[in-house]
């Protein structure tokens, strides 16, 4: 609890992480927790599946907590509302997200030491999302997110919101896509303009035994790979790569955890080797060359590529061949 | 041995060397040429290959024509590995084992424990979390038990199973079993012996098991060996048939790997059976001794039900019967006391599976081993005496009256560390609410470790304790997270490994006694 952190001095403390920590407002559990939430003005109420508890949590009470945390960057707490969901209920969450902005705005007790970023909400709806950037863009904030995506949306809507949301941004400030996280997306979505990403999948992929590379991923535990004494990826400079094979990685998969911790290593330097090539590629002013080759060894040829990436780079003067 | 110890002080010089047999290696005889001319000695050193000598020396006496005459013959069996025993003190052995390994470049201290891994790996840790411990003890304790149904694997791999786990650099030692999980009995046959791997039981034969290990390619193995679990009191005829059955099995394993190129630099180890019947221990020792094995196993101690008397009892016979100049292992021998008992008795290295077992039990071991007393310390204390106790009588019984809220709200703990009351009674008050208490560890699970924002051990170096809180370890046991495996293994390693060279530093400076003072205080406090 925020009474302990503080304790601790606050999460970096309490972790003893001494880089930077980014959390998040509990937003996002009103969507993987629907059953258990009730959402009303005042905010959401969620009650414990384990002892019934019920809690109530309002957008200043998010804020206490993440100022308890101590975290470098903070998010308001948003009414989020699934991808999959149309109707009335969109507009509502879009209207009420942006009256909690300003509360959470008011709540924060630490503007100096922390970073609290909007979001953007409104659904697939390119009229609300656009209602709700014009209003959010007023609010000093120190960046914007643009949440309600990444959900199990058509792709294709997927990109318009956001390639309308990186249009009415302001450039000075980060633009921070919340859960998007496949490379290809995460290549795409830079070109449409975001600097910022989260997601859980190279992680929790790895744990179920699934390492990425650039042509897509391995799954080690198959059979396939018991005899395959070739690193994950022979270009990969990351410790897992240098040391052991597939076949070792698939034969210490059921029998010790170390496996789960070779492939998350390994996972977490293919994406960080993604984004750095990326920065270096713009740096250098190739980055359509690098989306090129990219796109190139993930699909092997272009009537492989996903239509919407495709649609999406075209829009933004990438085109693909 | 003796003789070759004579041989190589006598005042030879090199006259002749054999040439090199085809395969490039100097089969088993060299020639030396003595001052005195009318003498010449022939010299068969066999590696494993003690028969292959002596029907030599047999040919060589009877061809009548040879240039040289063989005054006499020495027949002697070397192991590449070498044991030198600095002293032994009270019955503790200290040294080291030298020329260790394919290359003959490492050494392994005695006493010590060897580097427990499953499937390879040391639980939890990457290559790079290893690293970040201190003290890790060269041989690394491989078991067929978890690598065995990966035999085809290893053989298409061709380059050892050193390489496969990624570490090719290291000693590596494969045993049978698994010392951290149980190994049903009853499966054991006269030409089998059976192992529990991930997928069930295997059933391994003499060829089979021979297989592996030139796949495996290890540094030392176990012989093949019918040491499944005998209850107590097992039929004499049981216990009489698992060392029959040993050592027919070494016998086998010996020829196999005599002729083997792929193991000419590995050690085999001979099993010492017996269950719990002093005669047929000494029986399997002294048949055991007449093979040319590189050291020695002290196998069926592992379990429990053996009360301690008898079972060190057995021991020290077993070890007093063993040449001095080869190395004994035990199995299943990891806590803290009872590693000081058999130091005692004459054994030298131990399986390092103790810190895994309590690592999986959300425990990290806080023993004290630092058995140097500080008598400035003891001064101290002294002087503050009366009031010092008062003080500490009041805390106890304040302690014991409050609950745990009130006692975190109070700083009832942190009161009680600083006057050295320690965790002992913290364990205690935890147990009272139905946990069980295990000595020398404390139960990171438990609930008054909640906000304690002290290292898990006050004066230890390790990357968890100086990096992190028990508090911290509390929440990330609660949560299911897998960085608690991986900080309390590091620990735990640590730890273990940093009590293993105390004990060579008591052994050495004889303080052994005031070592299991120690312990065996610490031990008794639950």
């Amino acid at each position: 609890g925020p009474e302990l952190i503080s304790k601790a001095n606050g999460l970096h403390g309490f972790m003893n992480w001494k880089r930077a920590l980014l959390t998040d407002s509990g937003g996002f559990q009103m969507v993987s927790l629907v059953e258990l939430a009730e959402v009303t003005e005042q905010g959401v109420r969620f009650s414990s599946p384990y002892d019934g508890k019920e809690i109530l949590l309002t957008p200043e009470k998010s804020i206490e907590i993440q100022n308890a945390l101590g975290s470098d960057i903070m998010m308001q707490l948003d009414d989020v509302v699934s991808s999959t969901v149309s109707g009335p209920r969109v507009e509502e969450a879009m209207y009420r997200s942006i009256r909690w902005l300003d509360r959470c705005i008011a709540a924060n007790k630490n503007p100096e030491q922390q970073n609290l970023f909007a979001i953007i909400q409104g659904g697939l709806d390119a009229e609300l999302r656009k209602k709700c950037l014009t209003e959010m863009i007023k609010r000093d904030v120190s960046g914007f997110a643009i949440g309600g995506l990444s959900g199990g949306e058509e792709k294709d809507n997927f990109w318009r919101m956001v390639t309308l949301s990186t249009e009415y941004l302001p450039r000075e400030k980060p633009r921070y896509l919340m859960g998007v996280g496949y490379a290809t997306d995460l290549v795409v979505c830079v070109a449409l303009g975001c600097d910022m990403f989260d997601c859980v999948f190279p992680t929790r992929t790895a744990r179920f035994g699934s390492a990425l590379v650039p042509w897509g991923s391995l799954q080690l535990k198959n059979r396939q790979y018991a005899k395959d004494f070739k690193p994950i990826d022979e270009d990969c400079d990351c410790p897992t790569c240098k040391r052991y094979t597939r076949a070792y990685l698939h034969a210490l998969f059921r029998n010790d955890t170390a496996a789960l911790h070779h492939i998350t290593i390994h996972n977490i330097a293919y994406q960080l080797n993604l984004m750095c090539s990326i920065r270096e590629s713009i740096r250098q002013g190739q980055f359509p060359v690098f989306i090129q080759q990219f796109m190139k060894r993930m699909y092997g040829s272009k009537e492989q590529y996903p239509c919407w990436a495709v649609e999406a780079l075209s829009t933004v003067n990438v085109q693909l061949e | 041995m003796r003789m070759l110890e004579l041989w190589k002080r006598a005042p030879i010089t090199w006259s002749h060397v054999a040439p090199p047999l085809e395969n490039g290696t100097f089969g088993c005889s060299e020639w030396r040429h003595v001052e005195k001319p009318q003498c010449y000695c022939v010299l068969f050193v066999g590696y494993t290959n003690i028969w292959l000598s002596s029907f030599l020396a047999d040919c060589l006496y009877s061809v009548k024509d040879l240039p040289i005459r063989p005054s006499y013959v020495l027949l002697a069996s070397v192991t590449k590995m070498k044991l030198i025993l600095s002293s032994i003190v009270n019955g503790c052995r200290y040294g080291k084992l030298i020329e260790v390994g394919r290359n003959g470049s490492k050494s392994v201290d005695i006493p010590g424990c060897l580097l427990y891994t499953r499937t390879g790996s040391v639980p939890h840790l990457t290559h790079d979390t290893l690293s970040l411990i201190e003290g890790v003890p060269e041989p690394v304790h491989l078991t067929l038990s978890t690598v065995a149904e990966h035999h085809e694997v290893l053989e298409e791999y061709k380059e050892g199973i050193g390489k496969f786990i990624g570490m090719p650099e290291s000693i590596l030692y494969c045993s049978l079993h698994d010392p951290a999980s149980p190994c049903p009995s009853g499966y054991n046959t006269n030409k089998t012996v059976s192992v529990w791997g991930g997928g069930g039981r295997i059933e391994i034969t003499l060829s089979k098991f021979m297989a592996m290990q030139q796949a495996f390619k290890p540094d030392w193995y176990q012989s093949m060996a019918d040491g499944e679990p005998l209850p107590p009191g097992a039929s004499r005829k049981r216990v009489k048939k698992s060392v029959d059955r040993t050592l027919g099995f070494l016998d086998g394993c010996l020829k196999e790997h005599q002729n083997s190129e792929v193991l000419k630099n590995s050690e085999i180890l001979g099993v010492i059976e017996g269950g719990d019947i002093l005669e047929e221990r000494l029986r399997s020792v002294r048949e055991t001794m007449k093979r040319p094995v590189g050291g020695f196993l002290l196998d069926g101690f592992q379990a429990d039900d053996m009360p301690d008397d008898p079972k060190l009892n057995l021991i020290a016979s077993v070890t007093g019967e063993l040449p001095e100049d080869k190395p004994r292992l035990i199995h299943g021998i990891g806590k803290p006391d009872e590693v000081l008992e058999c130091v005692s008795r004459g054994v030298d290295l131990f399986e390092g599976f103790f810190p895994y077992v309590m690592t999986e039990q959300g425990r990290a071991l806080t023993f004290k081993f630092k058995y140097k007393v500080d008598p400035e310390g003891e001064e101290q204390k002294d002087l503050v005496g009366p009031l010092h106790q008062v003080q500490d009588q009041q805390l106890i019984s304040a302690y014991n009256t409050m609950t745990i809220e009130q006692c975190e709200g109070n700083h009832i703990y942190s009161m009680l560390e600083q006057s050295g009351c320690g965790d002992n009674e913290i364990s205690n008050k935890a147990s009272d609410k139905g946990g069980k208490t295990v000595p020398f560890t404390i139960d990171l699970k438990s609930e008054q470790y909640r906000a304690d924002f002290r290292p898990l051990l006050e004066d230890c170096s390790c990357y968890c304790c100086k990096n992190h809180t028990r508090a911290y370890l509390y929440h990330l046991l609660t949560t299911n997270e897998l960085l608690a495996g991986v900080l309390l293994m590091i620990h735990n390693q640590h730890h273990y490994f940093g009590f293993f060279q105390s004990i060579r530093d008591a052994v050495r400076d004889d303080k052994m006694h005031q070592l299991k003072e120690l312990i065996i205080k610490q031990k008794l406090q639950q």
